[in-house]
């Protein structure tokens, strides 16, 4: 059945969009991200215009954060004094990051920097994750227990000033860093329509050490912000969210994600890192290999507006 | 409008012409004058119907045979960018751009028979009768043309305009039914640009334009897509909070529904 999106202004398959959110709503319970960066590029694969893409999947990953921060809370498994100094950054971070899309836009640049932001940083991360999962099933293949690596409890971080007392992650750290993580993935979020749950959750682990009882829960507070935002100013400044794929999404994201979930327990959590890290590096290759290939038009035409 | 109404305006505008001592008169109408986009709008085709009406002014030596129609759709006008990738640094970039100036978003030109077959090239060049002929203003630096058929940026322009349907050329879609009725479809793709239609209607004979006349139609988003798009456009404080509430609303409903504790 198709079905015209008012805003990105073609038709398109709602079985289509309804199954692309469950897929990527699994894919996300089952790693407990947000699944921003699947299902951008997937929209863009459909014939959705990146701009349009990014703006309304921000609000795609706002309903499933939410419904998964819910259920965190319920456990309180929530730091809200971290995600309150996160949210601080995040919205800096967002604001910083939608004025940055405007103007890129306005540059002719926009696809390209989506482009080549996917490339950076989906093939690091999904690079090192991928090392890092594949290391861990040797360690276990090889009898070692598989002992997670605590390096020296003190690096440059614990030396910075305006330290801050986290209870129920039981830490106690400036919130220098931890709002420059903040800016960070609001930044990222809003520029390439990402959640950022996956690179979030290792930074604080790696650099915060955030206890692994709330990282999640509470990266999901910073993404819900920072999605909100996002949608509120892509909406105020740019027009270019649309509510129709946005609920659609919406509808088959959160379904899939309670699947997801289920899935996801039942896989060990090395090879559940192995496989996101793999997962991640496709996306980031399939970008990288898009930008170094010929394209088949050398041409585009954007509409720039004046229309009557 | 009703058809009935076009008719007898057009007729109204034409004899008020009539002092220009023009031998042939056009009365065209349309099949549908306002297209409405749904939710399940997916393109639609509509008929041009029109009929030359000769008097008594018209030249004897003037058989219908000898009639050529060139029926122009010109959908609304936006600025529009064709960029050019180029490979910089390993990878494919946009460099090169070129605006274009208040273009139609839709375009179709529909005849009888060949441009070629109808008129010498001047004329299809004054009358504008074909899309290498059609005016594509662009802004190159600080003037303001229309280049050469051939130029690269053009040509793109409509290729890429035409492969989403939105330019068209049909040499052989305007049909007589009689020597002086005539028929053309106007197909409609799906991502059509929303707002006024102009058609232009031009009637030729040995190879010079006779008289012409012109109507239109509307494409509309009505209902939910209408509120939607306008609501976006003009109120995006409020759509931004509807749409992050909507976001709300789902994840809540969600983690009620499928709850397990």
């Amino acid at each position: 059945m198709q079905i015209y999106l008012p805003i990105a202004d073609i038709p398109v398959n709602i079985f289509l969009l309804l199954a692309m959110g469950a897929a990527v709503g699994f894919v996300s319970g089952m790693f407990g991200i947000g699944g921003g960066f699947l299902m951008t590029p997937l929209l863009i694969f459909v014939g959705i215009t990146p701009a349009v893409a990014v703006a309304s999947v921000s609000s795609h990953i706002a309903a499933s954060s939410f419904s998964g921060a819910l259920s965190y809370w319920r456990r309180r498994a929530i730091d809200p004094s971290l995600a309150l100094v996160l949210m601080i950054g995040g919205t800096l971070g967002t604001a910083l990051g939608v004025a940055t899309f405007t103007l890129l836009r306005s540059l002719g640049q926009l696809d390209l920097m989506i482009a080549l932001s996917y490339v950076v940083l989906l093939t690091s991360v999904g690079g090192v994750m991928f090392w890092e999962g594949l290391r861990a099933i040797m360690r276990a293949r090889q009898g070692a227990a598989a002992t997670v690596r605590r390096p020296g409890s003190h690096v440059w971080i614990h030396g910075l000033p305006l330290k801050m007392r986290f209870k129920r992650s039981k830490i106690y750290v400036s919130v220098i860093p931890v709002i420059g993580i903040g800016i960070l993935i609001g930044f990222l979020g809003a520029v390439m329509g990402i959640g950022g749950g996956f690179i979030l959750v290792p930074l604080l682990i790696y650099l915060l050490r955030v206890p692994t009882s709330t990282v999640i829960g509470t990266s999901m507070v910073l993404t819900l912000a920072t999605m909100m935002i996002a949608t509120m100013l892509h909406a105020m400044s740019n027009h270019l969210v649309d509510a129709v794929l946005a609920l659609i999404l919406m509808v088959g994201g959160v379904t899939g994600a309670q699947f997801g979930a289920r899935a996801g327990q039942m896989i060990r959590g090395e090879q559940l890192r192995l496989l996101l890290g793999l997962l991640i590096l496709a996306v980031g290759i399939r970008f990288a290999i898009e930008l170094v290939i010929r394209p088949e038009d050398l041409f585009t035409i954007r509409e720039t507006g004046g229309s009557q | 409008m009703t058809p009935c109404r076009l008719a007898a305006l057009t007729l109204t505008l034409l004899l008020a012409g009539a002092a220009s001592a023009h031998a042939e008169r056009l009365i065209v109408s349309v099949s549908n004058h306002r297209v409405t986009v749904t939710p399940n709008y997916s393109g639609e085709e509509l008929v041009l119907f029109g009929s030359v009406e000769k008097d008594a002014q018209t030249p004897a030596s003037r058989t219908a045979a000898a009639y050529d129609l060139v029926v122009t759709v010109r959908g609304p006008r936006a600025d529009m960018v064709t960029r050019r990738k180029e490979r910089k640094f390993g990878i494919w970039i946009n460099t090169d751009s070129r605006q274009f100036l208040k273009v139609p978003g839709y375009l179709a030109l529909f005849a009888n028979r060949p441009f070629d077959a109808m008129a010498a090239s001047e004329v299809q060049r004054r009358q504008q009768l074909g899309l290498n002929n059609v005016l594509l203003t662009q802004r190159v630096g600080p003037d303001y043309a229309d280049v050469v058929p051939n130029d690269a940026f053009r040509s793109a322009f409509v290729r890429l305009q035409s492969q989403h349907g939105l330019y068209r050329e049909d040499t052989s879609a305007v049909t007589f039914l009689t020597p002086t009725l005539f028929r053309t479809g106007i197909p409609l793709p799906a991502a059509v640009p929303i707002g006024t239609y102009e058609v232009e209607i031009k009637l030729l004979a040995d190879g010079t334009l006779v008289t012409k006349t012109e109507t239109a139609f509307e494409i509309v988003k009505v209902g939910f897509e209408q509120f939607v798009a306008t609501s976006a456009r003009q109120n995006g404080f409020v759509y931004g909070l509807v749409t992050a509430a909507m976001a709300l609303m789902t994840g809540w409903m969600a983690s009620i529904v499928f709850r397990r504790d």
